[in-house]
């Protein structure tokens, strides 16, 4: 369970995020949406215990992220925006290492990188050095590391952005199986993404909450029967920003 | 410790995955073998402490070769941006630093321990005291490990590399002519001899030159234990710092 209570986070006079609340439940899937900039990442970067937050709290399956952060980033699986890698390891080679990082040793290291390899599938390039994948495995490859340790939350920063159609509808439908089980928060600015995978969403602008509620819930609410109504009604244009 | 070794193991795969390592061991064997044979002429004089012939020349090359193989600690992680994965992971930041810097660290081991040809030689062409020859080794490997922890600190503010480079080589070279006699005469001549001592102090090479002829003082290794402490601990301020 994730629960994230009045988090604020400024840097410098910027306010990125600003008295952010909101708790999702196991079995949950809570779509993150907003305009860019609007603060998914921070939020996301904070809930992860990347970011200390300015103010405010969370907590991971009742952790509290700042004062065990060990402890509740065990329980985090993260799939970061850029979807970071080491270039110079082979893809079994970065899951190997960080299923070590996760504590998995041996036959459990084994399995558990065999069984993110077959997920995401990345047989055909289990082999392969990172720096020759294209962005559609280097991506599929962060997320199989999320995946290694089967944690109960699952964190993704726009998982399905740069893949190709057939492989967008591959990780909704994994998000959508994932979420059976797990808590997961995943950010996007796709509406449709959130229709497909997503149980509930919220939306945010200029870092606070501006609608939250299920898909259904949130296209009535538009009056117009229309997600991206809605978006475009309680979110502030950048250019006008 | 087990978080320090998974990250050691990986740093260590990386840095001979790679030409750096390779490269940078094989110029400073060629170097020092160079200045000691050639220059220093260390067949005529028969310096079998190798304190003049061999030692003397390290400082000077670790000065660019250090960085060159420290660089890109944290400032990789900067540019590819990793070091969001890294502070995800449940383990904490000093267990990265420490594998990191470990494995730095071991890549010079490896240089120095490739050199074993001329501690073999000197003791085949002479009665060399033995212990002076270590305590020079040791010396040696301090002057690197303090470089290496000043190039950590350089290279956790920027992702570039080269900034990372210019920079630490110059900090280095600092610390290395500190001290250095010319520079020492110097600093005497114009603010007198304790001003001139004091100076000296700071710099590496006195710290150096008595490892090398086989003082252990108590000074040299405090002088050591804290530059390198100091920037690992300025390693750490700043990647947390980075991240509030």
């Amino acid at each position: 369970m994730i629960e994230v209570n009045n988090l604020c986070k400024s840097f410098g006079s910027k306010v990125a995020v600003d008295d952010l609340s909101f708790k999702v439940k196991k079995g949950e899937v809570l779509g993150f949406l907003g305009p860019n900039g609007a603060g998914k990442s921070t939020t996301m970067r904070m809930v992860t215990g990347y970011f200390p937050p300015t103010s405010g709290e969370v907590s991971i399956c009742d952790i509290n992220m700042r004062t065990h952060p060990e402890q509740a980033k065990a329980k985090i699986g993260y799939l970061p925006e850029s979807a970071p890698l080491y270039d110079d390891m082979s893809v079994k080679g970065f899951l190997k290492f960080t299923a070590g990082i996760r504590g998995l040793a041996g036959s459990d290291q084994k399995d558990a990188v065999e069984r993110a390899i077959e997920t995401c599938f990345l047989q055909k390039v289990a082999y392969q050095s990172i720096d020759t994948l294209s962005k559609g495995y280097r991506h599929r490859t962060c997320l199989a590391q999320s995946l290694l340790h089967d944690p109960e939350v699952l964190i993704l920063d726009e998982p399905t952005d740069g893949l190709d159609p057939n492989q967008k509808y591959e990780v909704r439908e994994l998000i959508k199986r994932l979420g059976e089980s797990k808590t997961i928060l995943f950010s996007t600015h796709i509406l449709e993404e959130v229709e497909a995978s997503c149980t509930r969403a919220v939306i945010v602008d200029q870092g606070r909450i501006v609608a939250d509620g299920t898909p259904e819930e949130l296209r009535n609410q538009s009056g117009k029967d229309s997600l991206q109504e809605l978006f475009r009604q309680v979110t502030t244009l950048d250019t006008a920003a | 410790m087990k978080d320090i070794f998974t990250i050691y193991k990986r740093e260590m795969a990386s840095y001979f995955n790679q030409l750096t390592a390779y490269i940078s061991i094989f110029i400073f064997l060629i170097f020092v073998m160079i200045m000691t044979f050639a220059v220093a002429q260390f067949m005529r004089v028969g310096d079998a402490s190798l304190q003049y012939t061999f030692f003397y020349w390290h400082p000077l090359v670790y000065v660019l070769l250090v960085p060159i193989v420290g660089m890109r600690m944290w400032s990789d992680e900067h540019r590819s941006n990793t070091i969001e994965l890294l502070g995800t992971f449940p383990i904490s930041t000093w267990s990265v630093i420490l594998g990191k810097y470990l494995a730095a660290a071991t890549v010079w081991l490896v240089a120095l321990a490739l050199t074993f040809p001329i501690w073999i030689t000197t003791n085949y062409l002479g009665d060399p005291d033995n212990f002076v020859i270590f305590s020079g080794y040791l010396g040696s490997f301090l002057v690197c490990l303090s470089f290496l922890a000043i190039t950590s600190l350089v290279s956790s503010f920027t992702k570039d590399q080269v900034v990372t480079l210019v920079i630490s080589s110059f900090v280095c070279f600092l610390l290395f002519l500190i001290g250095f006699d010319q520079v020492a005469r110097w600093v005497q001549t114009i603010f007198g001899d304790e001003a001139s001592e004091i100076f000296t102090s700071t710099g590496i090479w006195d710290h150096f030159r008595s490892l090398n002829v086989g003082n252990f003082r108590l000074q040299d290794f405090v002088w050591f234990a804290t530059v390198i402490l100091v920037s690992l601990l300025g390693t750490n301020f700043i990647l947390n710092s980075k991240r509030a």
